[in-house]
């Protein structure tokens, strides 16, 4: 993902529980879920937050999904479906979360 | 073991659903506009945490400091402390803080936030059609100065200096209320 200079989104495990998580979610099928690895967030202070720095995540970044291959699958061309979760924000103020659903044309072998 | 790794299409999702632009934008706080420039402040009706519904228009010769925030939001809390001491110092003077929560978790996520930090102002929820009344709200904090006549003096969208709100309720505070303008407010939806 690509964020803009100054942006940043909380990272999926925010240091306060009220900030909102980025959060990556799959549907079960076609292919079963095995890991989502986020990158590494960073903790940065902001105007808003000089004394409690925030676990954010900004600029480019990747989030790494692995899946296993159920038994039962069926060959050939399938569609994965996920949703992320986000809510960005600037160092003078935030935008409402958003959800972005993700289609992912996959090939099962 | 399917590897898939997601860095692709969201990225620009992401980055335009936010509705950001490249390069980081402070606003300045608009200074009060003129009267005959200001609108109707467009009226609703919220409940608040006991569950009463409030209505903008029951505040009519009031002025009133509206901030929509939410819990999610870090800027937003650097002004609460300020909208606490505006709230303390001129509530006798005509003048009252309403602060609507935007939060999509409900008062499950604002009342012990408000709880914690000893809100002193009355809180609403707000919704999507309030948001919708008041241009999107496509950013938090966004905070109007409403004159005693329910016209919208002043928007401050993004964190502000505490100077400029201060400025602007003594200045709607010392200007008495247009008696040739009837103090309505538009009608809510």
């Amino acid at each position: 993902m690509t964020l803009g200079a100054g942006y940043h989104v909380n990272s999926n495990a925010p240091h306060e529980a009220y900030l909102i998580p980025l959060k990556l979610t799959w549907t079960a099928a076609p292919l079963e879920v095995a890991t989502v690895t986020y990158p590494k967030a960073t903790d940065e202070k902001y105007q808003f937050s000089p004394d409690q720095p925030l676990s954010v995540f900004t600029g480019n970044f990747d989030i790494a999904t692995k899946f296993k291959v159920p038994a039962d699958a069926s060959v050939g061309l399938a569609i994965l479906a996920g949703k992320l979760k986000y809510q960005a924000c600037n160092s003078t103020m935030c935008f409402p979360p958003k959800t972005v659903e993700i289609k992912l044309p996959v090939e099962i072998q | 073991m399917y590897v898939v790794r997601v860095s692709l299409a969201v990225a620009g999702l992401l980055f335009l659903s936010a509705g950001c632009s490249s390069t980081p934008k402070t606003v300045r706080a608009a200074s009060l506009k003129p009267s005959k420039e200001r609108k109707k402040a467009p009226d609703f009706a919220l409940k608040d945490a006991n569950g009463q519904t409030v209505h903008l228009s029951d505040y009519r010769g009031k002025v009133v400091l509206l901030d929509f925030w939410a819990t999610w939001c870090g800027p937003c809390k650097i002004e609460i402390p300020w909208f606490q001491e505006f709230e303390r110092q001129n509530k006798d003077k005509g003048f009252a803080v309403i602060g609507v929560a935007m939060d999509e978790d409900g008062w499950e996520a604002v009342k012990p936030f408000a709880q914690q930090r000893g809100i002193n102002y009355r809180l609403l929820l707000g919704n999507d059609s309030v948001a919708e009344l008041y241009g999107g709200l496509e950013a938090l904090p966004t905070t109007l100065l409403i004159d005693r006549d329910g016209n919208i003096a002043a928007v401050h969208v993004g964190l502000s200096g505490k100077s400029e709100f201060e400025d602007g309720i003594q200045e709607l505070l010392r200007a008495s209320s247009n008696p040739s303008i009837p103090a309505m407010f538009v009608s809510a939806k």
